[in-house]
């Protein structure tokens, strides 16, 4: 009972992050039809945000030491404002070009934050402690299940249930879902175009900055590299969910995050080392079956 | 008593003349029909005339004024407003949301759109539906749906593309009774474009027939009838699709 407990919260605090991951690049297409590869690169400026520069192995800790009640807000902040950035300094010149060409200036534009956070942080992954206290194990009915997952499975419901009432009951999240369904058309009746895009950037860098928190207290490093792995399992995620769908992604990612630790579990101990290969190969099942993805977006079939 | 006006407007693509120096008048309260064979321009005159295609040449204006190269939106504030062929409806939003997106890209605070969505459905007689999925609805409820979205603005104009495609001539009469209340009741001036011919001519005070991009005929549903212009174009393409517009003329 213990360790099938245990299995369950590993299963959604991993899907939580794949979740929150796919969620920030769902958005982002959805609006401007863009695969942000810049995304992870996002993720990793952002737990970087909480050290000084320092090329020494030893991280020199700057808004890490903040109480969380303020570390959060301004690594939010950080998150969001780095992202509109990408938006307004390069994806705004590319609104007109066909989507192969603004993803090769998502992955150019992550290319040049990793090398900028290379240059002020050298390569070296570099040990931090972000709020240690959520480390401490909390026992549930004999599983020792560590706060910290505890907090990402609460933080990712939270979130997901703000979005959903943002989009829901806000004037912002109405004019996000038309133009998330028919941008052209939602723009000729008037929607603020700009003003959405925008939005879903700084919503996007928001979640990405979440992202950054919870790896970063996970694995108590920061390294540049950080963000890829979770880029790429997200990226799956919202092909796997339909592209654009903002409840398929969420969905996709939750359940990428179960076959992961279930394959953890059931592989034998030799083909552990493969997981990720196998949970690819059910990643192509699903594609063969279902091309256009759990649940498709409407606005990916039909465009004005 | 105001006027939409499309003078003189002539439209080439690629060296193709989609329209020449057609002119089209309508006036508040007034149904004018559009037909016309197919590939004949008609919806070209109308993306024209909203902003959502510009003029080789020619203007667009109301009372007087000139609209030409006006983005859609902006003619929709300025009151000329249409719907698509199709619908184009938001289709993964709720029905009640696709008019107060419309309603909000129109300047409308958030309530007071959700408030004139509600009245608007319950004016084009779907307010049950208000929270169904638009893309779940049968077609003639989603015609109701685009033509609602349209009359968001109170427009001073609406062109409706196609309304009646598909419909049954039962649904096609309602659709009637519609269009002639967005006429009479809200005195708005209604450009009807229509395949169904028999349609236009029961319902509109003036019909322009285009053919191949030039108006062939104008004049009211008599003269339209009687016009051999008319009966050879819609005679000169495939008769066996036209047999039901010729009996609707005879």
């Amino acid at each position: 009972m213990g360790s099938l407990l245990q299995v369950l919260f590993d299963a959604l605090s991993l899907g939580s992050l794949y979740a929150l991951g796919a969620l920030g690049i769902a958005l982002i297409f959805g609006v401007m039809r863009l695969v942000n590869f810049a995304h992870g690169d996002v993720i990793a400026a952002c737990v970087f945000a909480l050290l000084w520069p320092s090329v020494d192995a030893v991280a020199i800790i700057f808004a890490g030491n903040l109480p969380w009640y303020l570390l959060v807000p301004f690594v939010l902040a950080i998150g969001a404002a780095l992202s509109v950035a990408c938006e307004a300094l390069v994806f705004r010149r590319f609104r007109r070009a066909n989507p192969a060409t603004m993803m090769i200036a998502s992955f150019a534009l992550g290319f040049v934050i990793r090398y900028f956070l290379l240059m002020l942080f050298s390569s070296r992954p570099k040990s931090i402690s972000l709020l240690p206290a959520l480390s401490q194990p909390v026992e549930i009915l004999g599983a020792r299940i560590p706060l910290l997952q505890l907090i990402t499975i609460a933080v990712t419901m939270a979130v997901l249930f703000g979005l959903t009432a943002f989009l829901r009951r806000t004037r912002f999240g109405l004019e996000m879902r038309a133009a998330a369904e028919n941008f052209t058309m939602a723009r000729m009746l008037g929607v603020r175009a700009n003003r959405v895009i925008m939005g879903a950037f700084a919503l996007s860098g928001a979640l990405a900055a979440a992202i950054a928190l919870i790896l970063g207290s996970q694995t108590g490093t920061a390294n540049i590299m950080m963000g890829a792995s979770v880029m790429l399992m997200a990226f799956i995620a919202t092909v796997i969910g339909g592209m654009g769908s903002l409840a398929g992604a969420v969905l996709a990612g939750f359940l990428l995050g179960a076959v992961a630790t279930v394959m953890q579990v059931i592989l034998p101990p030799d083909a552990r080392a493969f997981r990720d290969a196998f949970v690819y190969g059910a990643v192509i099942l699903v594609l063969i079956f279902r091309p256009q993805g759990l649940l498709s977006a409407r606005g990916t079939r039909e465009r004005v | 008593m105001s006027d939409l006006r499309a003078d003189r407007i002539s439209v080439a693509f690629a060296g193709l003349r989609a329209l020449s120096e057609v002119d089209l008048k309508v006036t508040s309260g007034q149904i004018v029909g559009l037909i016309g064979p197919n590939g004949a321009g008609k919806t070209t005159l109308v993306n024209v005339m909203t902003g959502f295609q510009p003029a080789t040449s020619g203007s667009v204006r109301l009372d007087g004024q000139d609209l030409t190269g006006l983005k859609p939106h902006e003619l929709r504030r300025r009151g000329v407003a249409r719907t698509f062929q199709g619908g184009r409806l938001f289709r993964d939003l709720a029905v009640i949301d696709n008019l107060e997106v419309t309603g909000v890209g129109l300047g409308l605070s958030r309530a007071a759109a959700i408030a004139r969505a509600e009245a608007m459905l319950d004016w084009v007689g779907i307010a049950p539906l208000a929270n169904r999925i638009a893309g779940a609805l049968p077609y003639t409820d989603e015609r109701r749906v685009a033509i609602g979205r349209a009359l968001m603005g109170n427009p001073a104009f609406v062109l409706l593309d196609e309304p009646a495609a598909g419909m049954s001539a039962v649904e096609a009469r309602d659709l009637s009774a519609l269009i002639r209340r967005i006429a009479g009741t809200m005195g708005c001036g209604v450009l009807l474009i229509e395949h169904n011919v028999g349609l236009v001519l029961d319902l509109c005070h003036h019909v322009v027939v285009l053919d191949s991009g030039v108006v062939i005929e104008a004049g009211d549903p008599a003269t339209i009838r009687a016009s051999e212009k008319v009966r050879h174009a819609y005679m000169g393409t495939a008769a066996d699709t036209n047999l039901p517009v010729l009996e609707a003329m005879a």
